[in-house]
């Protein structure tokens, strides 16, 4: 699918930019168009896109981007920052009444996962802080909806209270309260029917419930596939029932969940947490930072970005830019390199932080082998001042020395030798702003 | 004759049959057509040139639509063409080109017989419904025989969603509603065999129509993915040429990663159409063009609420209809 992470979409506009040293308000421009593109693609609410684009916009065309090094790892920082910002802290908390029990109402629309998630949640407070939660079936429309229910409560061991189909709701949540007390249930869990924000009688049911019983938490549950129309959903329940929280289901799917920022946007409630699977022990908190990365499609590539960051000083970095659109990259920088590489960890751990490392040609099966990278650094290290300045020098003899020295052979000499000028084309390629079908990765330091 | 006057013609054609459904369109799509269609009329009263803001905020109508951002590019580029081409200056002239660019869209070099089930003659037909979780597969299967038994057909269930809690019995239910038997085996059974029996049980009953339900599962769950082919193979190897339809249930609600649903769920088992559910709520449902555009799987029924007669075959000109209701009402003329 045409799916792009904002890294991948950010790359030919960046490679536009390397090399030119400065960044120009059109570039900045540009930029922005990638990042409304890449939001936009993963569900987040056009209007929300446009507000983020602005204050985006606003902080890329001062200082902050533009005199940056690297302003597309800048640009993808700050989207970054504003979307954690947007989405808040972590918030997994539940709600305790100060006399038991503490009453918990689920609402959402058809299909989101309410009765799955009930399950879920009543076993997360069993199995996190010891509760003895009661399920409530109040669904009495939608077909078997009380048998779902009444089968997690036996997959989990835990009371279901019901009244069958015949039943109004209200009653049921206030009869259920009242058993809840009796049996010593400390948390009610009301799984309510799924239901259109839009439909008046359904939505007044779900406030008379409100009335009857105050609940101490109301969570929403939205399925993170949601698009466009999670905000309508989300402000409708939340403007009716003053929901307190969120809970985002399905999100083992592979969407990249943009309704999660659409709905903090319009509600500015937190999503506490997360469905993982069909399993009810598959619910967990729900982690901000890893949704913003999540939608912006982009792996980890923040922390390393803030890993070469504390790990390669500007300078460094500048001098070794300048050497790279120069070509005159030597040995000796290449082993600098390397030493910059190894002081981040692990290669295999860097490789898979970059977006589309994987896609690469040549990367794809690639298996880093560290003890090659000692051989690497020995060969380099038999080279003469000269030969690591000039390779092209590097005759037989000298090739048959180099071996010996390192403990290689000839054919290993041979090898990186050819690496090494295939690199540094690629690495004009990059720079250079032509237009390489390689230079297709990130303008990090030591690539 | 313009399109416009074509398209109402068309409803004035078989009156009260088409009354039927247009009307049930306008009310299941009443909010989405007050959204779309208002916000394209508030466009349009702005900005008396068709110029770049226009085609700008025309492109966040559609995106706020679901209609996906590719498909929104693409058809915002051929609308700036059009419109060019014909000179149109004033967009009062061009909304006629827009849904005349979205129905066009949609059914590219085919007709409305896509939108029909590939029912067989005198012979067994098996329809099997797939999705991801909670897009109302089973309720849309419950509707979808209770409007093959109407139409005289001998209708048998198979309930091959063994898995979630109360599905069977969920099932059951819409069995009974609409007056067909259910095959089913106990929860965590084999859903294969499951729809195994219901074949065997199909033939010797000589029904007419099987509609198989399979669990919900997310596209990106391999497992589960290959489980769903091996279904798929059982029915083949059963019935040759079966399954005839291969319905992918799709919530109107969900966003882009309803393509990737569509393609992953075409990969694994052939996905001939989709029914489109909820479409009753705010939820635009724009997602279908873009899947249809990249995929060329055409919708076929559309879900417009939670009763049993609450599905629609689908109609490209119905669902443009109800998109461009207060257009062609207030335009045209």
């Amino acid at each position: 699918m045409a799916f792009e992470g904002l890294a991948d979409r950010l790359q030919s506009t960046m490679k536009k930019i390397t090399g030119k040293g400065k960044v120009s308000e059109q570039d900045v421009k540009e930029m922005t168009r990638e990042v409304r593109l890449a939001l936009l693609e993963a569900d987040v609410n056009f209007k929300v896109v446009k507000d983020l684009i602005k204050r985006i916009k606003e902080r890329a065309v001062g200082q902050e981007v533009m005199e940056s090094l690297t302003p597309g790892q800048q640009v993808i920082k700050v989207v970054k920052e504003e979307l954690s910002e947007l989405m808040g802290g972590e918030q997994s908390k539940i709600a305790t009444a100060e006399r038991p029990p503490t009453v918990i109402m689920m609402a959402g629309l058809q299909g989101a996962g309410k009765t799955t998630t009930s399950g879920k949640l009543a076993n997360h407070l069993r199995k996190k802080y010891n509760r003895s939660p009661l399920l409530v079936a109040a669904d009495v429309y939608r077909p078997a909806a009380i048998d779902q229910l009444e089968t997690v409560g036996q997959q989990l061991g835990m009371p279901v209270f019901s009244k069958g189909t015949d039943a109004n709701p209200v009653d049921i949540a206030k009869e259920a309260l009242e058993q809840a007390k009796e049996a010593n249930n400390d948390y009610v869990i009301i799984d309510t029917a799924g239901r259109l924000h839009v439909d008046e009688d359904l939505m007044d049911e779900l406030q008379q419930i409100k009335t009857a019983i105050t609940p101490d938490e109301i969570f929403l549950v939205v399925d993170a596939m949601t698009g466009q129309d999670a905000i309508n959903v989300a402000d409708s329940f939340n403007d009716q029932l003053d929901i307190s929280g969120v809970v985002l289901t399905k999100l083992d799917g592979d969407t990249r969940g943009g309704a999660a920022l659409s709905i903090r946007a319009v509600t500015g409630k937190p999503i506490k947490f997360a469905g993982m699977g069909e399993k009810l022990d598959q619910l967990e908190p729900f982690h901000p930072e890893g949704m913003a990365s999540r939608i912006l499609g982009m792996g980890d590539v923040l922390s390393l970005i803030e890993k070469a960051e504390t790990n390669v000083s500007e300078k460094q970095a500048k001098e070794l830019e300048e050497k790279m659109r120069t070509a005159s990259f030597t040995f000796d920088d290449f082993l600098e390199q390397m030493g910059q590489v190894k002081n981040m960890g692990p290669l295999e751990d860097i490789m898979s932080m970059i977006p589309g490392a994987n896609k690469m040609k040549g990367l794809k099966n690639a298996q880093i082998d560290e003890k090659q990278l000692v051989y690497v650094e020995a060969i380099i290290q038999s080279m003469t001042k000269k030969e690591r300045q000039d390779p092209s020098i590097i005759n037989a003899s000298r090739k048959k020395r180099i071996a010996k020295g390192s403990g290689t052979s000839v054919s290993q000499v041979n090898r990186l030798l050819k690496q090494f000028s295939e690199m540094k084309k690629m690495m004009k390629q990059m720079t250079g702003g032509q237009k390489g079908k390689k230079g297709k990765g990130m303008n990090l330091p030591f690539m | 004759m313009g399109f416009m006057d074509k398209l109402k013609n068309k409803f004035k054609q078989n009156e009260e049959e088409t009354e039927d459904v247009s009307k049930k369109y306008k009310k299941g799509m009443e909010k989405t057509r007050n959204s779309f269609s208002g916000k394209i009329n508030d466009l349009i009263a702005r900005y008396r040139k068709v110029d770049e803001d226009f085609f700008e905020e025309l492109e966040e109508v559609l995106i706020a639509a679901d209609v996906g951002i590719n498909t929104v590019m693409d058809l915002v580029d051929e609308l700036k063409m059009e419109a060019k081409r014909q000179k149109i200056k004033d967009s009062s002239e061009i909304k006629d080109v827009i849904s005349e660019k979205l129905v066009e869209m949609y059914y590219g070099d085919d007709d409305e017989k896509i939108e029909k089930l590939n029912l067989q003659e005198d012979d067994l037909s098996i329809i099997l419904v797939v999705g991801v979780n909670g897009v109302g597969k089973t309720t849309s299967i419950g509707k979808l025989a209770y409007q093959l038994q109407q139409e005289g057909k001998n209708v048998l269930l198979a309930a091959g969603d063994t898995f979630r809690a109360g599905a069977i019995e969920q099932l059951d239910v819409w069995g009974e509603r609409a007056g067909v038997d259910v095959i089913k085996q106990s929860e965590g059974s084999d859903p294969a065999a499951v729809i195994f029996d219901g074949i065997k049980a199909a033939k010797s009953r000589n029904a007419d129509v099987l509609i198989c339900d399979t669990a919900g599962r997310l596209q990106n769950k391999v497992n589960l993915m290959n489980e769903l082919a091996k279904v798929k193979r059982v029915i083949e190897r059963e019935v040759p040429g079966a399954p005839h339809d291969v319905l992918l249930a799709l919530d109107a609600t969900t966003g882009q990663n309803a393509l990737s649903q569509a393609k992953t769920f075409a990969e694994a088992t052939d996905v001939s159409g989709i029914i489109l559910t909820k479409l009753d709520g705010t939820a635009k449902g724009g997602i279908v063009l873009a899947i249809r555009n990249e995929l060329e799987i055409p919708v076929k029924f559309v879900g417009l609420g939670e009763k049993i007669e609450d599905l629609q075959p689908f109609d490209a000109h119905a669902f443009v209809y109800g998109l461009f209701a207060d257009l062609l009402e207030d335009g045209a003329e």
